[in-house]
């Protein structure tokens, strides 16, 4: 049974459509993300998951639970790191795991056990005893995984687990997630609009519109793209790409008024290209694919202009 | 079941701890209706004598009671404020996808607020000797009892608005149009007789009007002509029993929707 099932989701916010017939499965010890561009309906299928929302139509079932009928069930398995921090500032680390540990039905000995296995863990043994505002963001943010995992859930979500920290702590925040998963077998689930992050997963889904546009392991994703990406920037795109399609026969995009090509000898490509037509280019970069170019051959424009269009619509 | 009593007083104690270690929360909420109190009092005094009333007592007496319920209202106000912002951005958020169910949440943080509130009140009830209010064996337990009820219902009624609103400003403006007129209007900064007809129905539709007699009914237990011409002690506490009960259904409702 997969820890994850998504059917047929549809979800809208009156006449916005946020969700759009989404489906995926997620099995147990996997590590799953969400890559998309903000308002992409990132957020709503987090809060969904999390039991926040009801579905409006379709279902999930997690650990074979339907989330809209027994999210008590659910909720009893989950772990759950959000955007904002859910930490209390006044309080001490120890103090915010042991009020949450109450909350999931954990007291006395057992729960100090598991406080102190939590600490210990994510390296936070020191810090038990400050007040969680005089930390800095980095431990914040440790201590929110900490706190998150005290109860053992089975499936850990999280909301942008990267956004605001610098790429250090981010490396190191990672190695603890894939520690869990290899420990415990905890299954993970994160949204994320970093590229860089979705390489890391085990298996990506890419969220764009409300619509699941493409979904599979990083390198599968990547090879639909075919071998090499090269790009080519001219004061004339559209006339050098004709050019260049009938010398050559490759098709293009055209994306942020540059010319992109797939080829599968790249290298060779580029070099005969500016042999070709030395004139009219400005500029050649030439690379492997990477998850930005999946995106863009699987929705027709780039990962930052969908945010920039998203964020003027709403 | 040892499972929602843990629930319940965790979030209650956490509300408790939260409000010790914001000492001006603490402070503003008590030195506020006390600044009041003394400025009122004292400017309003010499000039008006509120209707059925005792002879002897006077503007400054006749407000302590209803500046107790402002205290209580602040404090009350100032404990679920907080939740606006900890429901979408704190510590809320966590407790909204642990396995408790709505009802233990809201009761949490009613007993939290309450504990503040009924703090505070006995805080603030230390002063009654100053104005002439003499407390007895009897009447002090009771009026503990009803600031007890009263912090209750207050913190419940700030839970509905708080759980409803989506920013601090929007419970400020609630504050302000709705709260303190129910407060004005409650016989707590005048007396309902000697106002006109129309407004005298309006204070009588008021269920704080009642929580107020309900006090003055016990600060003046053992001297019944003091708390003057009120309704009388048995009816107010139905009524202010009935509001903590209905305003906690209606907290425990919103939290769920």
């Amino acid at each position: 049974m997969p820890t994850i099932e998504v059917e047929n989701l549809h979800h809208a916010y009156g006449a916005r459509k946020a969700l759009v017939g989404v489906t995926f499965d997620v099995s147990q010890g996997e590590i799953f993300g969400v890559l998309g561009p903000n308002g992409g309906g990132k957020s709503t299928l987090f809060k969904i998951l999390s039991t926040l929302i009801h579905t409006n139509r379709g279902r999930v079932r997690l650990f074979g639970y339907d989330q809209a009928e027994k999210p008590h069930e659910v909720r009893k398995h989950l772990g759950v790191v959000f955007q904002h921090p859910s930490l209390d500032l006044k309080l001490t680390v120890v103090e915010n795991l042991r009020h949450h540990g109450h909350l999931y039905g954990l007291w006395g000995r057992p729960l100090q056990g598991r406080i102190q296995t939590v600490l210990d863990q994510l390296g936070l043994t020191e810090r038990g005893r400050n007040l969680v505002e005089t930390l800095s963001g980095g431990l914040q943010r440790r201590v929110e995984l900490a706190k998150a995992i005290l109860h053992q859930p089975s499936l850990l979500l999280l909301d942008e687990p990267s956004t605001g920290l610098d790429p250090g702590i981010r490396q190191q925040f990672r190695s603890h997630l894939a520690y869990l998963r290899e420990q415990d077998g905890t299954t993970i689930v994160l949204t994320t609009h970093i590229l860089d992050e979705a390489e890391w997963c085990d298996r990506v889904g890419i969220l764009d519109e409300g619509k699941l546009v493409a979904i599979g392991t990083p390198e599968a994703l990547k090879d639909q793209v075919g071998a090499d990406v090269v790009i080519i920037d001219s004061s004339d795109p559209e006339g050098l790409a004709t050019r260049i399609n009938q010398q050559f026969g490759y098709g293009y995009s055209l994306v942020d008024q540059s010319l992109r090509i797939e080829c599968a000898q790249g290298h060779e490509f580029a070099r005969d290209v500016v042999a070709a037509f030395p004139q009219e280019i400005q500029s050649v970069r030439f690379g492997k694919p990477t998850l930005e170019d999946v995106f863009i051959k699987v929705t027709g424009h780039r990962f930052v202009e969908a945010a920039i269009k998203e964020n003027r619509e709403t | 079941m040892r499972r929602l009593l843990l629930a319940v007083m965790t979030l209650w104690w956490r509300e408790v701890i939260r409000f010790f270690r914001q000492r001006s929360r603490l402070i503003s909420a008590f030195a506020q209706p006390l600044v009041f109190w003394l400025l009122l009092g004292a400017g309003l005094g010499q000039s008006f004598r509120p209707t059925g009333a005792p002879e002897t007592t006077g503007y400054f007496e006749y407000l302590y009671a209803g500046i107790m319920v402002l205290v209580l209202l602040f404090t009350a106000i100032f404990a679920t404020i907080s939740i606006v912002q900890d429901r979408r951005e704190g510590f809320l958020q966590g407790v909204l996808v642990a396995p408790v169910p709505r009802w233990s949440i809201v009761l949490g943080q009613a007993l939290g607020g309450t504990t503040l509130a009924l703090l505070q009140g006995v805080l603030f009830l230390v002063l009654a000797p100053v104005v002439g209010v003499h407390l007895s064996i009897a009447s002090a337990p009771a009026t503990v009892g009803i600031i007890f009820l009263l912090s209750f219902g207050l913190t419940n009624l700030g839970l509905m608005i708080a759980w409803r609103m989506d920013s601090p400003q929007g419970f400020h403006a609630i504050m302000n149009l709705i709260l303190f007129p129910i407060w004005i209007l409650s016989g707590a900064f005048f007396p309902i007789s000697g106002v006109p007809v129309y407004f005298e129905w309006v204070m009588k539709l008021n269920p704080l009007t009642y929580g107020v007699a309900a006090l003055r009914r016990c600060l003046y237990l053992d001297n019944a002509a003091g708390a003057g011409e009120i309704p009388q002690l048995a009816f107010s506490l139905l009524i202010t029993s009935l509001f903590c009960i209905l305003t906690y259904v209606g907290a425990t409702r919103t939290a769920a929707s």
